[in-house]
């Protein structure tokens, strides 16, 4: 037997004023299951909460009706009072008779009383059909899974490792440190990048609470916030880690030198190598698709110089599975392809026409040309260099319709590094608009056009083309409203910063969403801009979207705080309203599965008992970690099969009922 | 009854009758619109009754003929604006299966007006009320709904 009580609230005047509540409470005693009802100043107060309590003591309630605010203010506090009355939090409804009600409807008191009448109904009606509710619970693995070893990978898991916490750095190249480690001095300070990279790269790697597994790739995630289920793919090395002490002799003598990944195609490398001097971990690798041996059964060399016999042909992939309780995205950018869409820049076939990375190489003193500004071509020293703007971004018709942001900063940065070394040398630096905010970088840019007389040119370059060994740009100077042409030496683009590649894949695999151009998406752009919408699974650096390295630290250190609040309990309350499935109805169809957003609903097997027989069938199965209490599921069903708990098919049919009588 | 009789009718009618209408509202948008409504003191008609959902994509159309069934005379369905779902994608599947419902609705004769699935984020108090006073207004010219009434 349902024992309702009903409380309607006054609101001091907020309600009271326009709704005749002693009436709505009287209305309230013929409905359906209500014994007992009655009106109050402030039902939110004190005082207002105990006249709940006493009531539901001497009346034997056993459901509640609150009459007076919204729910999305004062259900929880309603809720906690019929904890302090002894029932069960979820056996309360509200009407909202203030904010649906008396504040929208002042000039009509009579109406407004009357519909009081008809929410209250509507309250009695969903709360005539509601049953007891129980929070989950669901222990929480206190490891964390960072995807991504650049600057944001790094922090974060340091961040993380300090807290108490064990981290795995899941980085697909052989070395982390990212595009960090390719740079060379860092605006808008000039610090060295190496000098503030590799630290950080030696102290996530000698943590005691930080694991590496570079070159290896995720293969698939499976359970949810606190519990994820996570396989890796250790790739084979060929060069045994715990053997080798990395003394480089193997690098020395083997006789096959291809292109450099880390140096952009800028300087040459072995088939058994350290992507860079300082790699970490700081052991080689053999790059399978080159390796005379691997491919053609020949050579050898490496094995037979290696002192320690570290080398090992038949290494293979591992396949490792673990368990973790939270991801951090951190797997970067990279730099977007100009070379299919800018036919007028010469589609890549003059060698002199490089981007900005190349250039990081190029002005690096550990980088291939010892930090002398040459010419790929040729090797000359540049003395006109030209560099374009917004290659690829802020254009509606190629590449990317968004701003890089940190292309306005390193263009400065490159020129200021050019006329440092080359006082007489000429820097023409083509742009749409010069955007500079943050701290020191307006006056880092100031600095570089006004103190190192690097000239800034408005308009966009139409076209490159070689003459004889300069390169013709010609371009459009909108500021005089004039055709320009500059004989250059060399060109850079400052290349829009674009999502890797196969970003919306790994997106896919581990299950939360991104955007149109492959940056992975927040759970909310102003208030959640570090949580994806999958609970558990964060976001670090440039993964979410072009950022410079101080935004990035901050970030990753943010998403530390995230996964840092997600451990410090045992245990994680679960909501109770969530989907359920009544497997009696369930036919197996699994159509509810693809329209949950957040993967929460799989087939599973039961046995069951049919004429003295045992049968197997599928049938649909929602895991509680995962479903946030949405619904779309239920009207998929077309069986009715699967329920919101709080919002049952029984519940809200009962409302309409109500509301229409 | 002719036209203009029928007219007439209605016009006797619009006096004293006023439609029922049920809202189904998200709890992250238009619930929130509708208490911003309340907060800005918006008025609006008071013959709209506020169903809270967690998702427009929870309303089930089975809901929405309920109400026809049980003598309302519109129906709101109201959720967050594409791509602000508070679940990422349970209002698109509303709007998929809203756009195919009201067609039903049309085949069996209830005019367009009735059945109504707008985009209401919580912020937009004002565009709730105007919302609710539009509804109102349009159902009230066409009179009692009829069609798929329960017999009583
Ligand atoms: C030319 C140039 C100059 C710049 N100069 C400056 C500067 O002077 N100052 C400044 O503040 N910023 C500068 N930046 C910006 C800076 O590079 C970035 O802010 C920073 O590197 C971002 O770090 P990140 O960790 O987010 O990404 P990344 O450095 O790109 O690191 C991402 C890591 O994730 C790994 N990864 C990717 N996908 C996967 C996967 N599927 N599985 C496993 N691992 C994966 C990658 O291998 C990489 O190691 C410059 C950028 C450019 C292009
Ligand atoms: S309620 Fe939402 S999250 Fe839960 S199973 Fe259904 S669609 Fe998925
Ligand atoms: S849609 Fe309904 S019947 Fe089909 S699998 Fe899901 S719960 Fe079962």
């Amino acid at each position: 037997m349902k024992r309702i009580g009903v409380f309607v609230c006054h609101c001091g005047s907020n309600i009271a004023a326009v709704v005749d509540v002693k009436k709505v409470a009287e209305e309230a005693k013929s409905m359906l299951g209500v014994v007992y009802s009655t009106d109050y100043q402030y039902m939110c107060s004190e005082p207002g909460q105990d006249v709940i309590i006493k009531a539901v003591k001497e009346h034997n309630l056993n459901r509640v009706v609150v009459a007076a605010c919204s729910p999305r203010l004062h259900e929880p506090t309603f809720r906690k009072t019929l904890e302090n009355a002894g029932l069960n939090p979820y056996y309360v409804e509200m009407a909202n008779l203030r904010e649906h009600c008396s504040w929208v409807h002042p000039n009509d008191k009579e109406g407004a009383t009357l519909k009081s009448i008809d929410l209250v109904r509507k309250a009695v009606a969903k709360v005539n059909k509601t049953v007891a509710l129980f929070p989950g619970e669901i222990p929480v693995e206190k490891r964390c899974l960072v995807i991504g070893g650049g600057i944001a990978g790094m922090q974060t898991a340091i961040d993380v490792a300090d807290m108490g916490y064990e981290v795995i750095i899941l980085e697909r190249e052989a070395t982390i440190g990212g595009k960090m480690a390719i740079l060379d001095k860092t605006f808008p300070t000039m610090d060295c990048s190496a000098c503030i990279c590799t630290p950080k790269m030696v102290d996530a790697a000698q943590h005691p609470n930080i694991k590496l597994y570079t070159l290896s790739e995720l293969e698939s995630v499976g359970g949810y916030v606190g519990n994820f289920e996570v396989t890796i793919r250790k790739k084979a090395r060929y060069v045994d880690m715990v053997k080798c002490t990395g003394c480089g002799i193997c690098e020395a003598k083997c006789p096959k030198k291809v292109e450099s990944e880390f140096d952009y195609g800028m300087g040459k490398r072995p088939c058994i190598y350290k992507p860079f001097p300082q790699a970490v971990p700081n052991k080689p690798m053999i790059d399978p698709e080159n390796c005379r041996k691997l491919k053609e059964n020949k050579c050898g060399v490496c094995a037979k110089v290696c002192p320690t016999d570290a080398v090992n042909f038949e290494d293979k992939d591992e396949l490792v599975t673990e368990r973790f309780g939270a991801i951090v995205m951190a797997t970067g950018y990279e730099l977007y392809d100009w070379k299919k869409d800018f036919g007028e820049y010469g589609y890549g076939k003059y060698p002199d026409v490089i981007d900005g990375l190349q250039f990081e190489r190029l002005v690096n003193a550990s980088g291939p040309t010892m930090g002398k500004i040459k010419r790929p071509s040729d090797g000359e020293i540049p003395q006109d260099i030209v560099i374009i703007k917004c290659v690829g971004s802020r254009s509606t018709e190629k590449g990317k319709t968004y701003c890089s942001k940190i292309c306005c900063m390193y263009t400065a940065k490159h020129a200021t590094q050019i006329l440092e070394k080359n006082p007489n040398a000429n820097v023409y630096i083509f742009y749409m608009d010069v955007r500079t905010p943050g701290k020191m970088y307006d006056e880092f840019y100031m600095r570089a056009k006004e103190g190192y007389g690097a000239t800034y040119l408005r308009g966009q370059v139409s076209k490159i083309y070689q003459e004889g060994k300069k390169l013709i740009v010609k371009a459009e100077d909108t500021l005089v409203g004039k055709p320009v042409e500059v004989k250059a030496d060399m060109v850079i683009l400052a290349t829009a910063a674009a999502a890797v590649k196969d970003s919306s894949e790994i997106a896919q695999t581990v299950g939360f969403s991104y955007d149109k151009d492959g940056f992975f998406t927040e759970a909310h752009p102003k208030l959640r801009p570090i949580e994806t919408n999958t609970a558990g699974v964060f976001l670090a650096g440039t993964c979410q979207g072009p950022k410079d390295i101080p935004e990035t630290v901050s970030q990753a250190t943010a998403a530390a705080a995230k996964v840092g609040a997600l451990f410090s309990k045992d245990k994680m309350a679960t909501s109770p309203m969530i989907s359920y499935v009544d497997e009696g109805l369930c036919s197996g169809c699994g159509l509810c599965i693809p329209v949950c957003p957040y993967k929460a609903i799989e087939l599973i097997t039961i046995k069951e008992r049919v004429h003295g027989g045992e049968v197997e069938r599928q049938v649909a199965n929602v895991n509680a970690g995962l479903c946030q209490g949405c619904g779309p599921c239920t009207v998929a069903c077309r069986s009715g099969a699967i329920n919101l708990r709080g919002f049952t098919n029984q519940q809200i049919l009962a409302e309409v009922d109500a509301a229409c009588q | 009854m002719s036209v203009e009789q029928n007219t007439l009718e209605r016009e006797k009618q619009q006096g004293e009758w006023t439609p029922k209408i049920v809202g189904f509202c998200c709890n992250w948008c238009s619930y929130a619109g509708a208490d911003l409504a309340g907060t800005s003191r918006f008025q609006y008609p008071s013959n709209l009754r506020i169903i809270r959902v967690p998702c427009s994509g929870r309303v089930n159309p089975h809901m929405v003929i309920r109400a026809f069934q049980k003598g309302a005379d519109g129906v709101l369905v109201a959720g967050c604006h594409p791509g602000d779902c508070h679940y990422a994608t349970g209002n698109y599947y509303a709007r998929r299966r809203m756009l195919v419902f009201k067609r039903l609705l049309e085949y069996v004769g209830i005019e367009p007006e009735r059945f109504q699935a707008r985009w209401i984020s919580g912020s937009e108090g004002q565009k709730f009320a105007e919302n609710a006073i539009k509804l109102s207004e349009e159902i009230k010219a066409l009179g009692p709904n009829r069609k798929l009434r329960d017999v009583r």
